[in-house]
């Protein structure tokens, strides 16, 4: 009998790895947590037409984002609910866009700058007057890559 | 004694961690699967100077496409629904001189588009996009044709090549404004 019990009592308690699980849900949830605390809230309703023939966007970290809606619900008391512009986290006139794609550009590289692109994301009932306006600020701004961002699917 | 050594057998948690590591992964390749997507335009530079007299274009080089406040098109002087205007413009641009009415060849044709002011964004990206399918399926055919891949599938040598015969020229004019309401 005493044969048998040797090797199984004996020797190196195994280390607990019971804790592991926790160390890797804690690194889950982190990873959770920042990856939407970089999204800007969004102060407009944006749904963004379709279209099939579209590109991915190239590094993320030069583009800048123009969002065109109207503006949400608790939003639409003190801003109407015509479309707006929106800017990083606030709501911006037409005139705003030059100075936001300065500000955008220096803090960027130098080398960079022509690699930028500015993406328009409008919904899909916005009127074309302004987007236009928008296009012609940018024209100023010689931010002259945009992108209009769209999901994918057919009509 | 007996009843200490056995009962339930403790439940192997190492495992565990492999589940949760499975669960980090799935969450950081979703996270950057969700990429934007979009349909991407040059847009003309405003230049100081003077601008120099632009190339004489025939009429019949040019394929205008106008859109109104009410989201209908109006193609080459007449109306046209929205699903037609890829194999128009398709036609138009690889007419190569057939029809004496429209472009000569691929490389001279331009796209000329119009809307108006109240035109609906979703339009108005639905227009843009039959004009890119109609270009990229012209650029596919010749891609097949001459190398037997798709457009996407070749190097940078070949799709330089290829773009020069089918280069996308969508002109955009200023947009009139009849039907926003201010």
């Amino acid at each position: 009998m005493s044969k048998f019990r040797k090797g199984e009592k004996k020797g190196m308690p195994a280390i607990s790895t019971a804790s592991l699980p926790d160390i890797v849900f804690m690194l889950l949830f982190f990873f959770m947590v920042t990856t939407v605390m970089r999204e800007t809230t969004l102060f407009v309703n944006i749904v963004t037409p379709k279209a099939t023939e579209i590109k991915k966007m190239e590094k993320k970290s030069l583009v800048s984002y123009i969002y065109i809606g109207s503006p949400v619900k608790r939003m639409q008391a003190s801003y109407g609910s015509a479309a707006r512009i929106q800017l990083n986290d606030a709501f911006a006139e037409v005139g705003e866009i030059q100075e936001f794609i300065a500000t955008e550009r220096e803090s960027k590289d130098e080398k960079e700058i022509p690699y930028m692109t500015a993406s328009i994301k409008a919904d899909e009932t916005v009127k074309m007057g302004i987007i236009t306006d928008v296009k012609q600020e940018l024209r100023k701004a010689n931010a002259l890559k945009i992108n209009y961002s769209t999901r994918k699917g057919n009509y | 004694m007996a009843s200490k050594r056995r009962g339930l057998p403790e439940i192997n948690a190492g495992s565990m961690a492999d589940i949760a590591f499975l669960l980090l992964i799935f969450f950081l390749v979703t996270t950057t699967m969700d990429v934007d997507t979009g349909i991407a335009r040059k847009l003309p530079p405003i230049s100081e100077e003077e601008q120099e007299i632009p190339p004489e274009i025939h009429a019949k080089n040019i394929y205008t496409v106008l859109i109104n406040a009410n989201n209908k098109l109006f193609v080459e002087n007449e109306y046209m629904d929205i699903s037609q205007l890829k194999e128009g413009a398709k036609a138009f641009i690889n007419n190569n001189g057939r029809d004496p009415s429209s472009s000569e060849n691929p490389e001279k044709a331009i796209i000329s588009l119009q809307n108006d002011r109240g035109t609906e964004y979703m339009t108005y990206i639905r227009v843009q996009n039959e004009l890119a399918a109609a270009y990229n399926e012209l650029r596919n055919k010749e891609a097949l044709n001459k190398f037997g891949e798709r457009y996407i599938d070749l190097n940078k040598t070949q799709k330089k090549e290829i773009r020069k015969m089918y280069p996308q020229k969508i002109s955009e004019a200023e947009p009139k404004n009849i039907g926003e309401d201010s």
